[in-house]
């Protein structure tokens, strides 16, 4: 690939929540700027942009990722998913949004967009994760208004619902 | 928190990523999984003037196994050797410090050669490769040489890796028969820098104890095993010699009295898993 | 847990939040998702890395000429488009939101850097070149206030800002008459509920109507609006100041982002385009605002049987260095409650607020409460274990007593309603007390190390706007005339097709006030709760609002909730009129049920909501005699209790009281020195509760920060004023593997001062669980001082037998001793004594020893200034440094000090070195320093960078070592050399 150089911008393209996106970037644009401010993609939230907070997890191919440290340029080809691509195509809340709600899992709803992408693939590659697990799966997010229980056990719930909807 | 400007250069082969870090020279930076130096490019604390992204180089996403060692290559992410089925039969040290490093989310993008070129004193894996008397492969451009893990690590930050150099693997010991290991850490909260990290590794003949977190880089020093008696002032005297200092978390007595501790319980416990 | 008390309606269920939707599918509307207007420039700030330095110069010219930056503001430009902010006490003070000649503490703006984006904007901001002369400073309250202590502002004459002495009751007596006094000295230490979303302002300027438009995320309480109105030099009218709907949670610290809406909006101004400035992380936690850290004594008058008959307080506040409106309200807001949940009758108070080098405070959940009772019911838990007696006891034998509400307390607030006494023995046996102890018991027979701790706290909800002026005298209050009061209030309207919509002058930062205002007016008019639209956010041009609007004081359910109900009421007053002319009955014989408005006999009788509700859009003439519409209702409230404090200084400082009684049980590792909480029981009276599951949201929300609080969380500061706690892996917030889930327990006293009796609930446990979990930590070591936070270390000073010594090798001279590097080291050089000490004077030497050196500049004899690079792995800045030679004892010994400066931060330093002659040509180099580094390395990477520091400081030794050895004795000196470099390694 060509060496993009700084100063200038260049074209980044990548799939988001399954639909082809592109923009210009300049090399050293955050994902997360990228996602917000050239795509307007807003739901990733942004806390630290020092990778600690975890309001901006989103996932790349696949895998978790902090998108404050990630570069835009870095996400070119890639599949990337953002909380706005958990919802069902007429915004019928996921089973995990669902259980959000009704364990009053968010309050004020800054940091949940990432902790929403972190259970999201936790529980895909764990459906019966423990509540330890999920704890602990957890640990890389700070939640500041609830406290945290809540949010456990809204991933416990969806958990449970998530099993249950795939045996049915 | 935005960085300074750089050029960016995603390398499709080890050789193109060699030569373009050469050419840049003490400008030049790799990127990895980013999860060390991103914050520092965001806070500015370094200004590189490229960036090698190296994660498109098939050859360095691989962890191979061979006579007496793992090879892991400096794409090779936390998560993926964590999932490597191999790991807990041929490293079990690593195995088992693996879980301390950062979080589920931090893992699925960081690599292993990465927490070791950042070389923080707190950091579980040049941790356990001190212990474990492992390698690192440098390459600049077509040359390549191995350092010791012992002779790497400088000090806070600093280690043997030259301008324009990159690390192209790192090597870890597989586990040896009749041999125990064990790793043991007090953090403030989960995923945190250790304030102490002890590892272990106990054979028939010595105990091997790495601590991190408290001098400016990993140590290693040859103990008595636990069961001797002149084993608590040897330990003593290590602990001391680590320079251990105040912080903002921890005092340095706090520190000795861990390396103390979590020292004795660390070799004590390799020593049961040999048994 | 609670039932819903109201089977019938909505309120008191507790109904999934209208909230969330939204939120959960990334559609929140905070404010950096709002997008700017086109031509909108961006915003960053270049701030002081000293805590205390005159400003000498500030060349921005680079900054101005690259490409993209259309402004960079200095003190002086924003001096000339704004006032100095309103202080809230009579002092020869100003409070500008940027440095004007001097900076008083880490973090403090001394420039904004406009342009095109924020990238370049802060590429600009590492190009201004600020030149600073340091000054001694002052970071530990106690030492502010004496009399040598750096004084920050000159004009005050010292750091005291402020100083004032009350008298309750007759307090002498009652320590002369009391068999015992007992007292205890606390600190509190600095700590904020720091929200995961940061700051942000977004302003523009007319220059046709000399009118600002301030978007930002404030919280309230827009008393705030006439503090930026006057420093912008504008009529309140000429200020529209409004709310995203969203906000990433606040906790009182968003109430800070004020003197930045002042720095955006001059800023808006003096480009001509909107400004935009979103607050990083770094900045926020250097330089947002905290909590107040005090210094108390506290001293009881005690009978044998623990009944307290006075309290003597002397508090000393620490606001940090500036007095920022609405401090120093954090020491006031308590003054009401200054006997916390007990019938004391006399009090002794004197305060002192100070000034310090350190981030001036604010709002912060819990408001003064956390500092007031961790002095409070430390001295409780102390005068238990002083007196031999239980401490639950204690606290039984003096709560304020049942049936004594509402109960005047001797400083004059009047605790609404509640059974102190009858609350605390429900959590006593519901909470599991008597198995809690049997626990202790247990684990102590087993030699673990496991105690009890207690709490009881008054809650205080619904600030009186006239409590801060109790800082004034009585005369200064007179002449500045009364205070007082809490204006809520809340529009309801209805539109064309009978909707319902409410607006409520707050600010919700995640506590559901859409939900819950929609229950409470579905109740009252008979529909769905999602049918009505609720709008909680603010916008002073076009909406009903006062000074006490917003989101603060725990009001929203006690006073916002409150004034929806009576809006409601008073439209479907209204309502029912306009139905009763068309069903023929009777108003009164009109209810609301299912959509419709039914004659209460005859239920077939009815007509549909959105008929009535159209009514007056549509056909106003029909509308029934006496009714002029039912468009719209818009009710104040503000309740007759918050009265201006009197002359007696008694003031009612806030409207409710709720009650809380905590107990925990904690187990402490011998091993580690780690806290574990193995229960946590926290029972809750708040009145009535209208969403219970919220309202235990609340509660555990409020629990966990209060947990950082007492185990994790401080803004620390090193002795010279430097920031240590940067970043969020040095500021530590718990996760969830830090945290355990509470016992929750209920007591419901409505309050009878409340429309809807409810009273706050969000602040207690940040009042009750720090002192809570300290007095179990005592409990277990049996310890009287206790510091928060109780980090493992601080414990463990209390766990460990003597430390052994090491045998074989000296004790490193660097060990302990705060933030200051000490080393020694020395080098035998293979050159003449006179020849090494020719290089120390020469530039050239200079310039190859000094790491880094680009050039070396002989401005004297002995003083040499360099520009130098220096860096650890990758983190490399460049520098200006200093070198002052001092001590001259020709060739034998020099005292070399200095300092570099640069965009990561500075050092500076002192060593001492002495040359011995070992023969004619080898002398022997030794050398001892003292170095501290500051700035943004020691807020972001102390953890790293004092070790970094160290490496630097023997570069230069070893340089030293090498140039004079000329290459003779080279390989072995610098292996001796370094081996020697940092002591004994």
């Amino acid at each position: 690939m060509p060496r993009l150089t700084s100063g200038r911008r260049h074209t980044v393209r990548f799939t988001l929540n399954g639909r082809p996106v592109s923009g210009e970037a300049e090399p050293r644009m955050l994902l997360t700027d990228f996602l917000r401010h050239v795509i307007g993609a807003t739901g990733t939230h942004v806390g630290c942009e020092h990778g600690v907070c975890g309001a901006c997890t989103v996932r790349i191919d696949g895998a978790l990722a902090r998108s404050c440290l990630t570069l835009a340029v870095q996400a070119e080809g890639a599949d990337v998913r953002t909380v706005e691509g958990l919802a069902g195509a007429d915004d019928t809340l996921s089973p995990l949004q669902e259980a959000f709600r009704q364990n009053f899992g968010l309050q004020c709803g800054f940091c949940t967009p990432g902790i929403l992408m972190s259970l999201d693939a936790l529980l895909q590659e764990t459906p019966d994760a423990s509540e330890e697990e999920i704890r602990e799966h957890l640990s890389g997010h700070l939640c500041r208004c609830t406290g945290y229980g809540p949010i456990v056990r809204a991933a416990v719930a969806a958990a449970r619902s998530l099993r249950e909807g795939s045996h049915a | 928190m935005k960085p300074a400007p750089f050029d960016y250069l995603k390398a499709d082969s080890l050789s193109e990523a060699a030569e373009a870090l050469a050419e840049a020279g003490e400008d030049g930076r790799v990127i990895a999984g980013g999860q060390s130096l991103m914050p520092m490019l965001n806070m500015r604390l370094a200004k590189p003037s490229l960036l090698v992204d190296i994660m498109g180089v098939d050859e360095l996403g691989r962890i191979a196994e061979e006579k007496d060692t793992i090879r892991i290559g400096a794409g090779v992410r936390q998560a993926k050797l964590q999932a490597w089925d191999g790991l807990s039969r041929h490293l079990p040290l690593v195995a088992a410090a693996l879980p301390w490093v950062g979080h589920a989310q931090t893992r699925s993008r960081g690599t292993v050669c990465g927490s070791v070129a950042h070389a923080d004193p707190s950091a579980e894996l040049p941790l356990v490769l001190t212990a474990l008397k492992g390698g690192i492969v440098l390459r600049a451009r077509r040359r390549t040489r191995t350092v010791s893990a012992s002779d790497f690590f400088l000090g806070m930050m600093a280690t043997d890796l030259k301008p324009g150099e990159m690390i192209e693997s790192v090597s870890f010991p597989k586990a040896a028969p009749s041999t125990g290991y064990a790793f043991r850490e007090i953090g403030r909260r989960h995923g945190d820098f250790a304030i102490v990290a002890c590892a272990a590794v106990v054979d028939a003949s010595e105990a091997r104890l790495a601590v991190g977190g408290v001098a400016d880089r990993p140590m290693v020093r040859t103990l008595p095993l636990p069961v001797s008696g002149d084993f608590d002032d040897a330990l003593n005297e290590f602990a001391w010699a680590l320079n251990a200092r105040d912080d903002l978390h921890a005092s340095a007595r706090y520190r000795r009295e861990l390396v103390r501790r979590l020292g004795r319980q660390s070799l004590e416990e390799a020593a049961r898993c040999r048994a | 847990m609670v039932q819903a008390r109201d089977a019938e309606g909505f309120l008191g269920r507790s109904i999934p939040r209208f909230e969330d939707a939204a939120l959960l599918t990334g559609r929140g509307r905070y404010i950096d998702d709002l997008g700017a207007p086109p031509g909108t420039l961006h915003a960053a700030i270049v701030r002081s890395p000293h805590a205390h330095a005159e400003l000498v110069s500030i060349d921005a010219d680079a900054a101005r000429a690259l490409p993209g930056v259309a402004a960079v503001l200095t003190g002086e430009e924003i001096g000339a488009l704004t006032r100095s902010m309103v202080v809230g006490v009579k002092a020869p003070v100003e409070c500008w939101p940027i440095a004007r000649d001097r900076v008083r503490y880490v973090g403090e703006p001394v420039a904004m850097v406009v342009a095109t984006d924020r990238y370049v904007a802060e590429d600009a901001a590492d190009l201004v070149d600020v030149r600073y002369r340091t000054l001694p400073a002052v970071v530990d309250v106690r030492a502010a206030v004496e009399p040598d202590a750096p004084v920050l502002h000159d004009g005050l004459g010292g750091n005291v800002i402020s100083e004032r002495s009350f008298r309750y009751g007759d307090p002498e007596a009652a320590f002369s008459e009391a068999p015992h006094t007992i007292g205890i000295d606390v600190t509190y230490p600095r700590n904020a509920c720091t929200p995961i979303e940061t700051y942000g302002v977004v302003a523009e300027y007319d220059p046709g109507e000399g009118t600002y438009d301030v978007l930002a995320n404030f919280q309230g309480p827009f008393s705030i609006h006439a503090v930026v109105a006057r420093s912008l030099g504008v009529a309140g009218n000429k200020l529209r100041l409004h709310t995203p709907r969203d906000s990433g949670g606040s906790f009182g610290i968003k109430q800070g982002v004020f003197p930045y809406m002042i720095l955006v909006a001059a800023a808006a101004r003096a480009t001509g385009r909107p400004v935009k400035w979103v607050e990083d992380r770094l900045e926020h936690l250097t330089a947002s605002v905290s909590a107040t850290n005090r210094a108390t004594r506290i001293e009881a008058a005690v009978e044998d049987d623990g009944t307290i008959t006075a309290l003597s307080w002397d508090q000393i506040e620490d606001c940090g260095a500036h007095l920022r409106a609405p401090e120093p309200a954090t020491l006031y807001r308590m003054h009401g409650n200054m006997t916390g949940a007990y019938a004391i009758r006399n009090v002794a108070i004197h305060n002192r607020v100070v000034l310090t080098n350190k981030t001036p405070t604010g709002l912060n959940r819990g408001f003064g409460g956390p500092q007031v009772y961790f002095a409070l019911e430390r001295l409780v838990f102390e005068i238990a274990r002083t007196l031999k007696l239980d401490p639950l006891d204690v606290i039984r034998r003096n709560l304020v007593p049942s049936g004594a509400f509402p109960y005047k307390t001797a400083t004059g607030a009047l605790l609404d309603s509640g059974d102190y006494p009858a609350a605390l023995e429900v959590a006593v046996a519901d909470g599991g007390l008597t198995e809690l102890i049997a626990r202790r018991d247990a684990a102590r027979a087993e030699g673990r190390i496991y105690g009890i701790g207690m709490a009881a706290v008054v809650e205080p909800s619904v600030s009186n706007m006239g409590y801060i002026t109790t800082v004034l005298t009585a005369e200064e209050r007179a002449r500045a005339g009364p205070k007082n009061g809490a204006q809520a209030v809340a529009t309801i309207g209805l539109d064309p097709l009978g909707g319902v919509s409410v607006k409520v002058a707050s600010v919700p930062q995640g506590q559901g006030h859409r939900t819950v205002l929609a229950q409470i007016v579905a109740d009252e008019l008979g529909l769905d709760p999602a049918a009505i639209r609720v709008t909680a956010d603010v916008d002073t041009a076009r909406d009903a609002w006062s000074i006490a609007s917003g989101n603060y004081s725990s009001r929203f359910a006690p006073a916002v909730a409150g004034a929806t109900k009576l809006a409601v009421d008073r439209l479907k007053e209204k309502l029912k009129r306009v139905a009763a002319s068309q069903l023929n009955v009777q108003p009164d014989d009109v209810t609301f049920k299912g959509g419709k408005l039914v004659a209460k006999a005859n239920p077939e009788n009815a007509i549909s909501f959105s008929r009535v509700a159209a009514a007056s859009h549509w056909a106003p003439a029909t509308l029934a005699d006496g009714v002029d519409h039912t468009i719209q209702e818009t009710v104040f409230w503000t309740p007759d209790e918050l009265v201006a404090p009197t002359a007696d200084d008694e003031v009612n400082s806030s409207l409710c009281h709720g009650f809380i009684f905590d107990y925990c049980g904690v187990e402490i590792d011998r091993d580690t020195g780690e806290v574990r909480i193995d229960r946590y029981v926290t029972m809750h009276d708040c009145g009535r509760i209208l969403h219970p599951a919220m309202v235990d949201g609340q509660v555990t929300g409020g629990f966990v920060q209060a947990l950082g609080a007492a185990l994790y969380e401080e803004y620390a500061y090193a002795e010279d004023g430097s920031f240590l706690s940067g970043t969020l892996a040095d500021y530590l917030i718990p996760t969830t593997m830090e945290v355990p889930d509470p016992v929750i327990l209920h007591f419901e006293s409505p309050s009878p001062f409340t429309p809807l009796g409810a009273k706050g609930v969000g602040e207690g446990n940040c009042m009750s669980t720090p002192v809570c979990i300290a007095n179990a930590v005592a409990d277990a070591l049996g310890i009287s001082d206790v510091t928060l936070p109780l980090t493992p270390s601080k414990i463990s000073e209390h766990l460990y037998a003597p430390e052994p010594e090491p045998k074989e090798q000296p004790k490193p001279v660097a060990d302990e001793g705060g933030r200051k590097l000490r080393g020694e080291g020395e080098a035998v050089v293979a050159a003449p004594r006179q020849k090494i000490w020719d290089m120390l004077l020469d530039p050239e030497t200079l310039k190859a020893v000094v790491p880094g050196a680009h050039s070396v500049e002989k401005v004297s004899d002995t003083l040499f200034r360099a520009d130098v690079t220096l860096g650890v792995g990758p983190v490399k800045g460049r520098y200006r440094a200093e070198i002052e030679l001092s001590d001259l004892d020709p060739p034998e010994a020099v005292t070399l000090s200095g300092g570099a400066e640069g965009g990561l931060g500075f050092g500076r330093g002192t060593g001492r070195v002495t040359l011995t002659e070992r023969g004619p040509n080898e002398t022997l180099v030794a050398y001892t320093y003292e170095a501290e580094i500051g700035g943004k390395v020691a807020s972001v990477g102390g953890r790293l960078l004092d070790g970094a520091a160290r490496v630097v400081i023997g570069q230069f030794f070893q340089a030293l070592a090498r140039q004079a050895g000329g290459g003779g004795s080279g390989g072995g000196v610098m292996s001796r050399l370094k081996s020697l470099i940092g002591g004994g390694k």
